[in-house]
């Protein structure tokens, strides 16, 4: 098993007031099979065995799909492997001696709360505005009762893919969350379930994701090049002829 | 179900203040377009390119509307370029240490990454060059008996000022960059997008930049170099 030794870059940051700075690492021993959010256990087991305060960074289920892992490495969100959440990418696709830069995912909208970790309770926020579907308390409807084409369920699955993680904003020229919005409001849009509260909820999320500081989407596409779940820009097409049919309607 | 926002806020969103500028954007490829066309009539010598100045002159009321509707939608296109690229600096006050190209489905170049560059140089010309050209010497010809004014005269005088040619050479280059991205990025902004004709639109972008840019350096080059 080869062994490697990185040079590592890391943003440190006590909390939200600190100004937060760049700090060098040297870890030996990395396996390849480890993944890029082991390397930092390793790392941060290091920095405490040293008498240091460990490197703060989000994950949870490591198994990409609950979008707490986040992190820009080398100046890509969740890094280089293309449909890959951080918590997934291998180090393996790293060779010894490389120099690995690490910082948060940054926005207005995505506060720094410590090192790595950011506040994306916006998202929070931007669902709360209109991304639910509102339905009468009782028994379950029967299946199939009511029908949704093959084209708009695939479409709808392909939008509910996204996982939140905000990479698309981490990623955006702009800071922008058209794709996450675009994503959320799509999902509902093409299946009769959402029909009803379509235009409120094109509103309300889009006005909300302005109001959370988010940037405007200059179509770069650079969200749909970094998404773990390749959610498609045609998303965000999508939420913007919603948002002009709810505001002409 | 009824819209609770106003018309007011709605203006104030990102998503119309991108809408009026795909509008006014696509106005302004057509002016463009129109624009070379007309003017390659200037490879043909003076005649042809003042008896179609004069055409033009001639409009009466109608150039006035054309005029207008030119200026507002130059001013609508850049108010809302200059206010979303404002609002996009400030949605990430602190800025990446290093910034990478994720590759693949990205559209990001530097060509969409510098439209508010190429944007304020194409305005910063624009006031030149109709100072230059519509509010510039007044010198008059007589063609079939007709007198008119002779604007060729005043092009070839211009044309043949190295730091004017070369200035405008630099600016239409950036014109092209700004198209190569603006236009495709206009449909998006539209709403539309669709597996069979979003690669294509984007295609057409690129071949249409590339054209508007050779054909408006093109002209004052021959006409330098003749
Ligand atoms: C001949 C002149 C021009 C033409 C043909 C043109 C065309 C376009 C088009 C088609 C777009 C795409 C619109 C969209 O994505 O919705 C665009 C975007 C843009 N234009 Fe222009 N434009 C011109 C002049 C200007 C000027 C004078 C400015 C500003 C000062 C400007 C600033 C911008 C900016 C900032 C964007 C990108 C907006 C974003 O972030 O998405 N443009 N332009």
């Amino acid at each position: 098993m080869s062994e490697m030794t990185l040079k590592l870059s890391v943003w440190r940051q006590e909390n939200a007031a600190d100004a937060g700075k760049m700090v060098d690492y040297t870890l030996p021993g990395v396996s390849e099979h480890m993944s890029f959010l082991e390397m930092l256990d390793v790392l941060n087991e290091k920095i405490i065995a040293e008498g240091g305060d460990p490197i703060e960074f989000d994950n949870d289920c490591r198994e990409g799909i609950c979008g707490m892992c986040s992190l820009v490495i080398n100046g890509i969100a969740h890094g280089p492997e293309k449909r890959t959440a951080t918590c997934q990418l291998h180090m393996r696709h790293f060779k010894d001696g490389d120099h690995i830069t690490i910082e948060p995912f940054r926005a207005e909208g995505f506060p720094v709360i410590r090192d790595l970790t950011v506040d994306r309770s916006s998202f929070d926020r931007i669902i709360a505005a209109g991304g639910y579907v509102s339905v009468n308390t009782g028994n379950a409807p029967d299946a199939n009762a009511v029908p949704v084409s093959k084209e708009a369920a695939d479409k709808a699955m392909d939008a509910a893919a996204c996982i939140g993680c905000g990479a698309c904003v981490a990623a955006c020229p702009n800071a922008s969350a058209a794709l996450f919005v675009g994503a959320k409001i799509s999902q509902y849009a093409l299946q009769p379930q959402g029909d009803p509260e379509r235009a409120r909820r094109a509103q309300r999320m889009v006005d909300q994701m302005d109001a959370e500081g988010f940037g405007a989407c200059s179509n770069h596409a650079e969200c749909e090049a970094v998404c773990p779940k390749g959610i498609s820009i045609m998303n965000i097409a999508r939420m913007r002829r919603e948002y002009l049919k709810a505001i002409i309607s | 179900m009824a819209a609770s926002t106003s018309v007011s806020n709605a203006f104030r969103s990102t998503i119309v203040k991108k809408i009026l500028m795909s509008l006014t954007g696509l106005g302004l490829v057509i002016f463009v377009l129109g624009h070379l066309i007309g003017n390659l009539s200037l490879l043909f010598g003076p005649e042809p390119f003042n008896l179609y100045s004069h055409k033009l002159m001639s409009l009466g009321p109608l150039l006035w509307v054309i005029e207008i509707g030119l200026v507002a939608f130059f001013l609508i296109h850049a108010w809302n370029g200059i206010s979303v690229s404002r609002h996009n600096r400030r949605s990430r006050p602190v800025r990446y240490a290093k910034t990478g190209d994720a590759g693949g489905p990205s559209k990001k170049s530097l060509s969409s990454v510098s439209m508010i560059f190429t944007g304020i140089i194409l305005l910063v010309f624009l006031v030149i060059h109709v100072a230059t050209f519509k509010y510039g010497a007044y010198y008059t010809t007589v063609i079939d008996g007709v007198e008119m004014r002779d604007l060729y005269k005043l092009v070839y005088q211009k044309f043949h000022d190295p730091l004017y040619v070369f200035g405008y050479t630099g600016v239409m280059i950036l014109l092209g960059f700004h198209l190569r991205h603006g236009f495709w990025s206009a449909f998006q902004s539209l709403g539309t997008n669709h597996p069979r004709y979003s690669g294509p639109i984007y295609t057409i972008g690129v071949v249409l930049a590339i054209v508007l840019a050779i054909g408006f350096i093109a002209i004052p080059l021959y006409t330098y170099f003749n």
